[in-house]
């Protein structure tokens, strides 16, 4: 108990600090085949034929399968759970090696052997003739009349998907607002803007590469060792590449060095199992290189979004439109969800009074393939509606943050669309805590008329998150305890732990809702689709919400049977148990509660007078000592079970809120009862009344437990009993029907030498509205991480890719610029703790949000400091330099 | 093509046959199962594979293993005190949750021992480039840099105390 | 795995050219740290490799006794930077070698390395132009002297032949006695860089310390090889330490002897800008050092609300690549925000002070 919100140590951290923690590679056996991936030179056209005589005489060379070679199943890779209605299904656009090339770089042949440096002088020397098709790289090109469809077996032209979103009447358009707005408010009272905002094509830089290894196992199961956020799902996918049934491919998950979304989409597993399966099921490793992992993984969408807005002239906004364009690359991937997502934030994020009008727009080009990358559309999103929001307050002369707190969403939003609802509000308070502490007002004072060419600026903004993904798609997790026969447990999760803390913060809600004490808890790291409970990954901020949803329940189902068993050892203490070992014990504690709780000879001690704290078997002093309390709980525990799971554990909590800690919609009606019975034992109790001659004062705790003697006893016996075996378990599957808006802000204040382009950051803060914090630290430590992005989003990355030839110019860790400890300043992050009544401990999303905010407070700090609008990200010093000559400042 | 080198791994003189082709990567993690020594670029960009070479940090994906002959290499596994017991760096960067997905943190925490071994105590901002030569994506190397500057004043304060 | 055929440890300099003489396709392989990661990409993949790696002849700083600096090839770029001997006399030059990469490349690289290398981007190049470093070669027709200013020919080539091996490299008493620089590098990051562009200048001053009584400019990446900049340096001789008139005609001369390129990694424009502002920062970063007044406007920033004069005669502010550095600004309300940071391992209380208050600390 107690263990929430504690800045608990990683359960992971002794292994990673050894160096014992195991990722992918380290896995790896001895005489591993290795294999390496040809890619096209060209990036849009036909392989015509490959000679790859010479490459299969390298010595070494085992075996070299071509793009003529592979199944014709085309599969889809996006890290989304299936969509049983087809309408909403991934799209399946991608086969394991491409004929029909889409990109410079995509898979075209792969070479297995021996030793790397054969694999790599085979691939050198396959010779390739190919049929050239003029490269489509950008949005414009893609749409522009006559170009060729990317796609023709998924889509007639280049759109993968347009979708049209409006908030206010029914058919709102913008010129509707427009027009509105002028006949309201007359035209001498109403400012009008347009502006354009961009945001580039970057990569994720997760350090460990995505590397797997595959091998067919002795069952027949084609095995694969994975870098992945998604086991499940990748299970699924490389079922369908290879045409095998679900049960026959078995996909394993060790520690992985870091995602953020590359690894939320499948990426080589199917290809890499094909090998194994090629060169009869020996264990084949396919290790991406960094410049591979750039060219041809996954990468963040550029977006560009045409904005229009009207207000008042004193501020208040009336309506906006968005267009954005979404360059998707290559492969549909994600596919829409992504741009639309980022329209969705635009809408929601301000309350338009007349109404908004938003068109996303997901395209293919021969580029880059763009998946989900942390924020998913919100960074993009938020740099956009952030722009235009500094750029609209400059134009009413008004504060930024007051013009943001006049308009932004307010408590209790629901988005029209999709229901998603802001429970528990925190983003004005986030403002409010981020301008005082980074002296705001002062500071904006103080930047004013600044001559000279060094200055400096302070800049904010905003954002929302919503907190997985109901009801846009399905939300399942399971969890799996396992108690061992010293009253220690395992945990067993089908949410990975991907660096962010999950495991930590699974084994914190274990602790809490079972009452084994934290050290005595160990959660399984490794995912392994044979072994491990369902759940579709770490994506979407959800695994603490939905994944710890599911915990909390399995976790109370395990505490009911170990009291269930603590009980029934109670009550035969005087035949079953008699012969025991633990007799003594048992004996004595069942006197001490017939004495506390004035049993008479037969009566029965049920489990609801039983607790476990810090894996000790407590009595729960009854408010009166007749019991009563212990009563009721029995009745409403009964009729709950009748009603199903979710209502179950959720009545016997007494942790979640009244308005219900449970995310399916049954739960709610069991609500209240459960609150209330949960509380009576143990809320209300005067110590002073306690007979310590009965219990002692050292057995009571502050809750008024009355220890009685440690579960390991309880875990014992249950095992091994002549009487009773059982073992106890429990696993539970949370469908969450629930969702609820995270929010904050960042704060920046910057320094810009003109001359050399150069922006300093001297301070930056983040406030988030993530609900309860279930581990402080690590919470901070997201954030930091996700601040430190948003600084390279800012400041310096940007993929590159020739418009001529499609080829990706920066494609190593040197050209691609993310920020070192150099480039990061000394960052601060505060919370606004609000208790969220969706979420199983108050807590919603924070895994994304860190990286959302802080590319546009940067901006907007620049515009402060230089008066130059920086519409176009990262904001290099070229850049820079050239709109500081444009606007004469230099 | 193998060829028989020796030199002192964690403290321990060892002979192995190795191919001369090898970067010291390949044969820590391969040869020696040292699988602390993480690949992330393989061209000296990202600092993963960072091990003590002779006391000095270097990336051992761009060093031949023909070079480290008769020589000290130390890793992360050559850390624990033979008890079994955390050094004060490793146990800093627990304390300060400086760890995340981890991947980076073996490499760091050598470039921490030699940044520690100086015995003097550094800015933050003098921190920030003795770590310059590592990638991390996940921390923001806030943490990272409270765990090495916590471990400077712990090794001053043993210094003072011994 | 590196695709190399093989790779022969030379015992010797002599023996190291014995062997690339032997084979002319081999490569010379010293500190590795740019040999390997082309081998990597495939380029000159198989061929064999002659290592000067372990020489321990080559390694190493020495003052001689008739006030020469030596400077072996085979010398690690932070074993420069530590050197007593360049700390003391050349300082720029162990400033310069401590911004390549990060720490693990500049303890692994060499200057041996950087120079032969032939890039016009090598951090330790431009200074040392500056120095007038003479190369020390050997080939199979013995030793030659080549001054830096002949070495290089273009983009990646030098005049160094196949057989011939760095040894080290001299820079002579009258390029450092009485000389003061400073080596600037731009890159996008502050550090795991390559140089946007890089500027070196040395200054001599009259004994009084108010005339530039000799001065050198170098750069990296203004053209396809390092380049010295002659005819600014001429108009510059002789001129007050602080004329500004003078500085901008530097300047403008030097413009002229530059040729950068525009690419992907940056426009020419965007160069340009570069080379002219940064020679101004350098000028004044090298004459500030030499104990003279400089011209420039000191790159700081400085609150609209306080007067000009509050920040004339600020020498001690740096103008450096890294704009960061005001530690003497007027304001120093906010100006102690960007100064040193507090070793004080408790950041809440750093943040604290820094604010003097207003913050919920």
């Amino acid at each position: 108990m107690g263990s929430i919100g504690q800045r608990k140590k990683r359960v992971d951290a002794y292994g990673k600090v050894t160096g014992e923690a195991k990722y992918t590679a380290d896995l790896e056996p001895v005489n591993i085949l290795h294999a390496k991936v040809v890619h096209s030179t060209i990036a849009n056209g036909l392989v015509k034929s490959m000679d790859i005589d010479e490459a299969a005489k390298v010595p070494g060379v085992v075996k070299i399968v071509t793009c003529f070679d592979v199944p014709e199943n085309y599969f889809p890779t996006a890290g989304h759970p299936w969509s049983v209605e087809p309408p909403h299904q991934d799209i399946c656009d991608r086969l394991l090696l491409a004929r029909r090339v889409h990109y410079y770089g995509d898979d075209i042949a792969a070479v297995i052997a021996e030793d790397e440096v054969a694999a790599a002088r085979a691939a050198r020397l396959i010779k390739v003739e190919y049929e050239e098709y003029e490269p489509i790289v950008t949005v414009p090109a893609a749409l522009s009349e006559g170009a060729t469809p990317l796609h023709p077996e998924v889509r007639k032209d280049n759109v993968i998907v347009h979708s049209h979103m409006t908030m206010g009447p029914k058919g709102f358009t913008y010129e509707d607002g427009l027009r509105e707005a002028e006949e309201k408010y007359g035209r001498e009272n109403i400012i009008v803007f347009e502006g354009d905002y961009n945001t580039p094509r970057i990569s994720h830089c997760h350090i460990e590469l995505p590397v797997s290894w595959a091998y067919v196992d002795t069952n027949g199961k084609v095995t694969v060792i994975t870098s992945t956020q998604i086991p499940h799902i990748v299970r699924k996918s490389v079922a369908v590449a290879l045409g095998l049934p679900m049960g026959k491919v078995r996909v394993i998950k060790p520690y992985i060095g870091g995602g953020f979304g590359n690894k939320q989409d499948v990426l080589y597993e199917p290809l890499n199992a094909y090998l194994s399966m090629q060169v009869g099921g020996r264990p084949v490793r396919l290790e991406i290189s960094r410049e591979e992992t750039i060219v041809s993984t996954r990468t963040r969408h550029a977006i560009r979004g045409e904005c229009k807005a009207v207000m008042t002239k004193d501020g208040t906004m009336l309506a906006r439109e968005l267009t954005a364009w979404a360059n998707n690359g290559a492969y549909a991937s994600h596919g829409h969800a992504i741009c639309a997502n980022c329209g969705t934030v635009f809408k929601d994020l301000y309350r338009d009074r007349l109404g908004t009008e938003v068109d996303c727009w997901t395209v293919y080009t021969s580029s880059p393939t763009a998946g989900a990358m942390r924020g998913y559309g919100i960074p993009q999103s938020a740099f956009i509606t952030e722009c235009l929001t500094d750029d609209l307050a400059e134009l009413c002369g008004m504060d930024p943050c007051d013009f943001r707190i006049k308009n932004c969403m307010e408590d209790q939003f629901v988005d029209p669309g999709n229901g998603i609802t802001f429970h528990s509000y925190g983003l004005i308070d986030s403002i409010k805590k981020g301008r005082e502490f980074i002296g705001w007002d002062k500071k904006r004072a103080l930047y004013k008329n600044q001559t000279g060419s060094v200055r400096r600026g302070i800049g904010m903004a905003i954002f929302c998150y919503k907190t997985g993904v109901h009801p846009i798609s399905l939300e399942t997790a399971s969890a799996r305890m396992v108690l061992n026969p010293d009253g220690s447990a395992q945990i067993f999760m089908g949410a990975t732990e991907i660096g962010q803390g999950a495991d930590t913060v699974f084994t914190q809600i274990a602790a809490d809702v079972t009452g084994i004490a934290y050290d005595r808890l160990f959660i399984e790291s490794t995912q392994d689709t044979d072994t491990s409970p369902f759940d579709t990954g770490a994506y979407a901020s959800r695994q603490t919400y939905v994944s710890g949803m599911a915990l909390k329940k399995c976790g109370k189902q395990l505490k009911e049977r170990i009291l269930g068993y603590a009980a029934y050892m109670l009550n035969t203490a005087d035949t079953d148990i008699a012969k025991t070992e633990h007799a003594e014990k048992i004996r004595e504690a069942k006197e001490r509660i017939a004495k506390l709780c004035g049993l008479k000879e037969g009566d029965e001690i049920r489990p609801e007078m039983l607790e476990l704290s810090e894996s000790i078997i407590c009595l729960i002093l009854p408010k009166e000592k007749k019991g009563d309390a212990a009563g009721d709980r029995t009745d409403t525990t009964g009729k709950a079970d009748a009603e199903g799971q979710e209502a179950a554990v959720d009545r016997t909590s007494g942790i979640g809120q009244a308005d219900g800690a449970t995310q399916t919609d049954t739960a709610g009606k069991a609500d209240a009862a459960g609150q209330e019975a949960a509380t009576v034992g143990a809320v209300g109790i005067d110590v002073n009344d306690v007979d310590y001659e009965v219990c002692g004062s050292e057995n009571i705790d502050s809750q008024g437990l009355v220890k009685l003697f440690d579960s390991a006893i309880v875990a014992e016996t249950a095992f091994y009993s002549l009487d009773r075996s059982e073992h106890i378990t429990a696993e539970v599957t949370n469908q969450c029907k629930k969702n609820t808006f995270s929010s904050g802000c960042c704060f920046a204040e910057v320094e810009v030498d003109m001359k050399l382009g150069l922006v300093k950051i001297l301070n930056m803060v983040d406030v988030h509205d993530s609900g309860r914090l279930i581990n402080p630290a690590i919470s901070e430590g997201q954030v930091h991480g996700g601040m430190s992005q948003s600084i390279g989003y800012a400041l310096s990355e940007e993929l590159l890719v020739d418009e001529k030839t499609g080829r990706v110019l920066n494609d190593n860790l040197l050209d691609f610029k993310i920020p070192t400890a150099m480039d990061t300043p000394d960052m601060d992050a505060l919370f606004v703790e609000l208790e969220d009544p969706t979420g199983p401990f108050g807590n919603k999303a924070l895994g994304e949000p860190p990286a959302v905010p802080g590319a546009p407070a940067l901006r907007n700090a620049v515009l402060n400091a230089t008066g130059v609008h920086m519409d176009e990200i990262p904001m290099t010093s070229q850049k820079l330099i050239a709109k500081f000559k444009e606007a004469g400042l230099i | 093509m193998l060829e028989i080198i020796s030199m002192r791994v964690n403290g321990k003189d060892v002979e192995l046959a190795i191919d001369p082709r090898e970067s010291l990567l390949d044969t820590l993690r391969r040869r020696l199962g040292l699988t602390s020594v993480k690949k992330g670029c393989e061209v000296g960009e990202c600092g993963a594979c960072t091990v003590l070479v002779e006391g000095e940090a270097i990336d051992s994906c761009i060093y031949l293993t023909v070079w480290a002959k008769g020589k000290s290499i130390l890793t992360v596994e050559g850390l624990k005190s033979p008890t079994g017991e955390l050094s004060p760096i490793q146990q800093a960067f627990i304390d300060e949750a400086a760890v995340q997905c981890g991947f980076c943190i073996p490499g760091i925490i050598m470039s921490a021992v030699e940044i520690v071994g100086a015995g003097r105590r550094y800015e933050r901002d003098e921190l920030r480039k003795l770590l310059s030569g590592h990638l991390c994506r996940c921390t923001g190397y806030e943490k990272i840099i409270d765990a090495v500057e916590k471990a400077v004043e712990a090794k001053l304060a043993s210094q003072r105390a011994g | 795995m590196f695709d190399i055929e093989s790779i022969y440890e030379a015992k010797s300099v002599g023996d190291a050219v014995r062997a690339l003489n032997e084979r002319p396709d081999a490569e010379l392989i010293s500190g590795g740290t740019d040999v390997l990661i082309r081998l990597r990409a495939g380029k000159g993949a198989g061929r064999p490799l002659v290592s000067i790696h372990e020489l321990s002849e080559i390694k190493g700083v020495e003052l001689q006794e008739n006030g020469d600096i030596r400077i072996g090839a085979g010398t690690t770029f932070v074993k420069i930077t530590n050197s007593p001997v360049i700390q003391q006399y050349i300082p720029m030059l162990g400033e310069a070698v401590d911004t390549v990469g990060g720490p693990q490349i500049r303890s692994m690289g060499t200057i041996g390395g950087n120079i032969c290398n032939g890039a016009t981007s090598a951090d330790s190049a431009s200074t040392m132009f500056t120095l007038e470093a003479e190369i020390v070669l050997e080939g199979p027709e013995g030793e030659r002297v080549v001054p830096i200013s002949e070495f290089y020919i273009g983009p990646g080539q030098t005049v160094r032949q196949h057989a011939e091996v760095c040894k080290y490299f001299l820079i002579r008493r009258d390029s450092i006695d009485g000389w003061h620089g400073r080596y600037i590098k731009y890159g996008k990051r502050k550090a795991m860089e390559i140089a946007t562009l890089g500027c070196a200048v040395r200054v001599k001053l009259s004994s009084d310390k108010k005339l530039i009584e000799d001065v050198r400019l170098a750069y990296g990446v203004a053209a396809p090889t390092p380049v010295r900049c002659h005819k600014a340096e001429a108009i510059l001789r002789g001129r007050r330490t602080d004329d500004e008139m003078a500085v901008e005609e530097f300047v403008k001369a030097a413009l002229t002897e530059v040729n950068p390129r525009s690419s992907w990694r940056a426009s020419k424009e965007f160069r340009l800008q570069l080379i002219a502002e940064l020679a101004r920062r350098a000028l004044a970063d090298a004459v500030r050092l030499a104990g003279g007044k400089a011209a420039d406007e000191i790159a700081c920033w400085r609150s609209g609300s306080l007067a000009e004069s509050d920040m004339a005669d600020d020498t001690s502010c740096k103008a450096t690549a890294d704009s960061a550095s005001c530690d003497s600004m007027a304001d120093k309300e906010v100006c102690a925000k960007t100064g040193s940071a507090s070793t004080d391992a408790n950041r809440r209380s750093r943040t604290g002070e820094e604010e003097g208050g207003g913050r919920d600390a």
